[in-house]
């Protein structure tokens, strides 16, 4: 138990010191996710509210499956890009595998299916009531569905962040895409993992209270954008 | 009806998790005994093969854990685990010295430190052989080969690369070894300049994928033996330095002081030197590989007792 204790007191050393390894993985981590999550985003948001606004065969079946890849195991995607990236794999020509690169495609794969969901059940909060009666006071079409995209917006922002947290706490994928090579694909999970492996449980405590401080940063920033 | 069958559902999901929560603790259990074993000795399967044998032979159930050398002698300190099975002499030492290994009985001998089989290490890399390390042979081509690939990395960062293990594993503290006896001050002018010329890459994780790493980027390695035996069919790696005398590789079992189970320790101690066991560790893998993974303990290699 003295190792949780030990793991605080060295995050908070490793924090004041600015530990030069230790910034550079967490800024890493963060660089990676968050051009996962902001790819990710651009996709699904627009693809989402597509989904949601359109009326067509198999929309259920297409939102249940969705729904079902949220559980999508991150080494499942992993495998699934290491075959693919591989140097006998059909994309091998690209020389992705082990690279940050093949990280952000691994995460952004991980999280569309959430934010793809979640977007869809966001703009479904949206109550009914209000493009009717934004339609029926003489509204457009396109100018219902912007109404109805701004009203969803918190809930939107929502599945970001979670599609976010989901992507820079992810560990079986970064390991397997980008192979934990110190200088080059090193995140803070999979140092975590490493020390974890090599019996530094304190450092290994100590750099999660890491990762968990950075996610505080991040939402203290995101939540004062909702305020505004 | 329409709310009823999810609910329905709900139930039958909720009663089956129950079942299978409560079936789990009802059974009479044989005796637990809980080992973390270097990733070599898992990944070429030894274990598995042998883990049914001793089940068998003393009623227990063998608990496993495939982990580096570094994280099983920590989970053996704080005995989580009852017996290790490392090979890292001088982490084996310190782990002895710090009191954390009890006394076994081998062949009527006392020891702390239970030597139980032996292969070697091997550097592989590419089949081109960018630096030209596979003419090299003598009591010193690995400590050569090394200098090779760090005169020939720091030239040509894109076609001469190592990958390391780099997670203080018992085959990292080997890397470590060579470069040192090989003239190299291991922090400065291998991870520190390595890394930044390019050729240096540290992997951070288990034997298997850092094969898996080497062969994608067509760099050098090294590995024990049995393990790039096990990989081989998957690989375009070849072995290059195969002689050495550093390259010796000694597997040994310690039964942890904090364990729970010492009887049952040392009855797995017991069976890794029995006889027919040891014929058995000397014919692993022979049919699929053409050679053994393994050599069986000997005392002029391994040491006494």
């Amino acid at each position: 138990m003295t190792e949780i204790w030990d793991g605080l007191t060295k995050a908070v050393q490793l924090l004041i010191s600015l530990d030069p390894a230790v910034m550079e993985v967490a800024g890493r981590s963060l660089t990676i996710s968050a051009t996962a999550c902001l790819l990710a985003s651009l996709i699904c948001i627009p693809l989402g509210s597509l989904i949601h606004f359109h009326h067509f065969r198999g929309k259920r079946v297409l939102i249940n499956i969705i729904q079902t890849l949220f559980s999508v195991p991150t080494v499942l995607v992993g495998l699934f890009l290491l075959v693919l990236l591989s140097r006998s794999g059909p994309l091998g020509e690209l020389r992705l595998l082990f690279t940050p690169t093949a990280m952000v495609i691994g995460q952004m794969i991980l999280i569309t299916p959430l934010l793809l969901g979640l977007t869809i059940s966001a703009l479904s909060g949206v109550s009914k009531e209000i493009a009717d009666t934004a339609t029926s006071l003489g509204a457009s079409g396109s100018q219902a569905i912007r109404l109805v995209l701004k009203e969803a917006r918190y809930a939107v922002l929502a599945a970001v962040m979670l599609g976010f947290a989901r992507a820079i706490s992810e560990v079986g994928c970064a390991l397997m895409v980008g192979g934990n090579i110190r200088g080059a694909t090193r995140v803070i999970t999979t140092v975590i993992s490493l020390e974890a492996g090599k019996g530094n449980l304190e450092l290994a405590i100590a750099l999660g209270m890491i990762l968990l401080l950075l996610a505080l940063i991040i939402n203290i920033v995101l939540n004062r954008l909702q305020q505004r | 009806m329409k709310v009823i069958a999810p609910r329905i559902a709900l139930i039958v999901l909720v009663l089956t998790l129950l079942v299978t929560v409560l079936g789990c603790s009802g059974q009479t259990e044989p005796e637990v005994l809980r080992v973390a074993t270097t990733t070599s000795l898992y990944d070429t399967g030894l274990w598995d093969y042998l883990e049914d044998i001793f089940e068998d032979r003393y009623d227990a159930d063998l608990q496993i854990q495939a982990k580096g050398t570094g994280i099983a002698l920590e989970l053996g300190m704080n005995g989580d685990v009852d017996v290790v099975t490392v090979h890292d002499p001088l982490k084996e030492a310190a782990f002895v010295a710090g009191g954390y290994a009890l006394n076994a009985t081998v062949d009527g001998n006392s020891t702390a430190r239970v030597t139980w089989a032996y292969n070697y290490f091997i550097i592989v890399g590419p089949a081109s052989d960018p630096a030209g390390v596979g003419s090299l042979t003598g009591s010193l081509a690995p400590e050569e080969a090394f200098q090779k690939i760090q005169q020939e990395g720091a030239l040509d960062p894109d076609t001469v690369r190592f990958v390391s293990r780099g997670d203080e594993s018992g085959t990292h503290g080997k890397e470590k070894a060579i470069w040192a006896s090989a003239g190299y001050n291991y922090t400065e002018d291998i991870v520190g300049n390595g890394t930044a010329d390019g050729w240096y890459i540290e992997a951070g994780t288990g034997m298997g994928a850092t094969l898996v790493m080497a062969d994608e980027l067509m760099a050098y390695t090294l590995t024990d033996k049995g393990t790039f035996l096990a990989y081989q069919g998957d690989l375009d790696l070849v072995p290059l330095v195969e002689t050495g005398d550093i390259m010796l590789n000694v597997y040994t079992a310690m039964i942890c002081t904090n364990g729970v189970n010492p009887g049952m320790a040392q009855n797995l101690v017991t069976f890794l030197r029995a006889p027919e066991i040891q014929a058995l560790i000397a014919g692993y893998g022979v049919p699929e590989y053409g050679e053994p993974l393994f050599y069986p303990w000997d005392p002029e290699i391994c040491g006494l007792p």
